[in-house]
């Protein structure tokens, strides 16, 4: 699947159609879609010396990436690195988080995702997430997925479409349409799982962060997922952190290997990027020895 | 109960860690398991004698006096002084007039069942409201906050406060500054009120402390503020737990005896409004108490056994709200 991408440059200019809508207060409809995946695809994020800090401590540091439009691109590497935590700031997660901090440039279309006038909020609905556990809302499957639309003004006479196309997107539809109604928490891991990805596409936003989607579950669901995940890339633009080596070669198109630097004096783990490239040339001929080892299994 | 132990030294010809039978149990460890469950046992049946005692005796004494219209009729004014004429006139020889006599059939709480229900009412429409607001506040936005902890220390301190305090604190800044028609079932609101706030904040805060956070990051994550999180998603989870935890607090209320005493005046007849002197189960069953006639005690047996089972059915409500309520 992921042999057939083409390799885009980075020098394009950052895509700021999206400006005026993420500022602060300014809560318009997110459904204008930028146009389809060019071979030139715009940068989405551009990510300048990222450091995250959990109070004094600095979980990550010095991040320097790009995130293409309508490209997979996929997190690897050990547990402790700072894959998630990288992610959860592409959301702002971190503002949950008592004591969490971000440095560093995070752009997004050219906007400083952590500037004085942004709302978060508003980053939330364009900026939508996948969680490592499943986690269904305790309500009927339809209330999952017409939650975010509802919340963000739709119609009640649109939410039905809502949440049969969020449903048919997530490849749920068929499983579930006879039971709408019935508790989210009857389903599979595997349905839960795809149901949140149907509960955030429901909201359209442009961006799907996965952390670790498919880690509860069992080959089959993960399959469908990564399925799932290549069909609707052409819409979105998604990062996913994995474990699971094979999966990033499968479905991504880009690559990210963090690995943890481990601090003498303190005795404390920062991660930090190794390498960011094209997926096939992470794996087949990475330019770094670590990924080269952490990729062949001979490490990690 | 069977406790399964695997014997050391097993006297068979299986490897002896694998003998999992029941009979190699040490007859040491089997003692001890039968000490242990008898302690229990007992420590559970101490436990439960003063209150079967209670019950038992509340319900014997209150069922001599309770009948149809004990539930309905009015206070007799003066419970009191007809026990003592008939004492003095039972001393001297004399017949007990039948003005003076009262008879079962006149006797009733029905003013006090009412005022107990308005004041408890009142209390809960006061307090419930605020207590979960608070509790929303503590848990969804104050979390460490200094203002937070600060809040969560001082309803600690406001849970130890004896309830006589809430009404010796209501009757002096309402009861006294509205003079003589400051005492009212409002005011004996207030003081329950007071008494159940701090009650509903921790119970309802330790409720919104079960919600998973993956719920609150869920939601967030759609670009859901944290006010319709709150109201969407955290307090429908929370509901079971919060409503059974009100329901306490309003039960507890109900049966409150010193925030009343001061604060709701006194009264004989049915009063509906909040507004004038009015009569609760517990204050009753407290002066009556104090008039030491038979009469009177009489009367009080049958409010106590009435407060008893008011005070059953709503922790019985809350109990079946909570599992009416709870998402499977």
């Amino acid at each position: 699947m992921t042999g057939s991408e083409k390799l885009e440059e980075d020098d394009v200019p950052p895509e700021t159609t999206t400006e005026d809508l993420l500022r602060l207060g300014d809560i318009a409809s997110g459904s204008e879609q930028p146009p389809a995946a060019q071979p030139e695809a715009p940068v989405v994020f551009d990510v300048r010396d990222l450091s995250v800090f959990y109070g004094s401590f600095r979980a990550v540091r010095n991040v320097d990436f790009e995130i293409h439009q309508h490209q997979v691109t996929a997190f690897i590497g050990p547990s402790g690195c700072g894959k998630t935590t990288v992610l959860r700031s592409f959301n702002r997660m971190h503002d949950l988080t008592e004591g969490a901090r971000v440095e560093g440039t995070l752009n997004y279309h050219g906007i400083d995702l952590y500037g004085a006038d942004v709302n978060a909020v508003e980053v939330r609905r364009r900026i939508g997430m996948v969680f490592q556990k499943p986690n269904p809302f305790p309500k009927s499957i339809y209330d999952n997925v017409a939650y975010g639309p509802k919340l963000a003004g739709a119609k009640r006479s649109e939410l039905d479409d809502i949440v049969q196309r969020s449903l048919e997107q997530a490849a749920l539809w068929d499983e579930v349409k006879d039971r709408l109604k019935k508790s989210a928490l009857g389903l599979s891991g595997g349905q839960q799982q795809r149901l949140c990805i149907a509960r955030t596409v429901a909201v359209e936003p442009e961006v799907i962060l996965m952390d670790e989607p498919c880690s509860a579950l069992d080959p089959i669901a993960t399959g469908r997922i990564e399925d799932l995940m290549d069909e609707i890339k052409a819409q979105y633009t998604i990062i996913i952190v994995t474990h699971n080596m094979q999966q990033a070669a499968r479905v991504s198109d880009r690559c990210a290997f963090f690995t943890t630097e481990v601090n003498e004096q303190s005795d404390t783990r920062t991660g930090i990027l190794v390498e960011f490239d094209a997926t096939e040339k992470m794996f087949s001929n990475p330019s770094d020895e670590r990924t080269e080892n952490y990729v062949t299994g001979r490490f990690g | 109960m069977t406790t399964i132990d695997l014997r050391e030294d097993a006297d068979v010809a299986l490897h002896p860690s694998s003998d999992v039978r029941v009979t190699t149990v040490t007859m040491r460890r089997r003692v001890r398991n039968k000490l242990a469950t008898i302690a229990m046992i007992g420590a559970f049946l101490v436990a439960v004698i003063p209150l079967g005692f209670v019950l038992v005796n509340v319900t014997q004494q209150g069922m001599k006096v309770v009948t149809k219209d004990f539930f309905t009729n009015e206070i007799p004014p003066d419970t009191g002084s007809a026990d003592l004429t008939n004492d003095v006139l039972a001393k001297y020889g004399g017949t007990p007039t039948t003005t003076q006599q009262t008879s079962s059939t006149q006797l009733g709480i029905g003013p006090a069942i009412v005022g107990t229900l308005l004041t408890t009412l009142g209390a809960a429409v006061l307090a419930i409201p605020l207590g979960i607001l608070g509790a929303v506040y503590l848990h969804e936005y104050g979390r460490k906050k200094r203002l937070a902890s600060f809040i969560r220390f001082m309803t600690d301190v406001m849970t130890g406060v004896p309830s006589v305090v809430m009404g010796v604190f209501i009757y002096s800044v309402w009861v006294v500054h509205y003079g003589v028609d400051g005492k009212s079932a409002f005011a004996a609101s207030l003081a329950l009120g007071c008494l159940m706030l701090p009650i509903v904040v921790r119970s309802s805060e330790e409720m919104l402390r079960l919600v998973p956070d993956h719920l609150r990051e869920a939601s967030a994550a759609l670009g859901v503020r944290t006010w319709r999180t709150t109201t969407k998603v955290v307090l429908p989870a929370a509901l079971p737990g919060i409503t059974s935890g009100s329901m306490l607090a309003v039960a507890r209320a109900a049966g409150e005896t010193a925030p009343v005493l001061f604060t709701i005046g006194a009264a004989y007849n049915y009063n509906w409004r909040f507004h004038g002197g009015n009569v609760s189960l517990s204050q009753f069953i407290y002066n009556q108490a104090a008039l030491t006639g038979p009469t009177a005690l009489r009367l009080a047996w049958g409010a106590a056994l009435t407060l008893i089972v008011i005070v059953l059915v709503l922790t019985l409500v809350a109990r079946a709200i909570s599992s009416r309520l709870s998402i499977r």
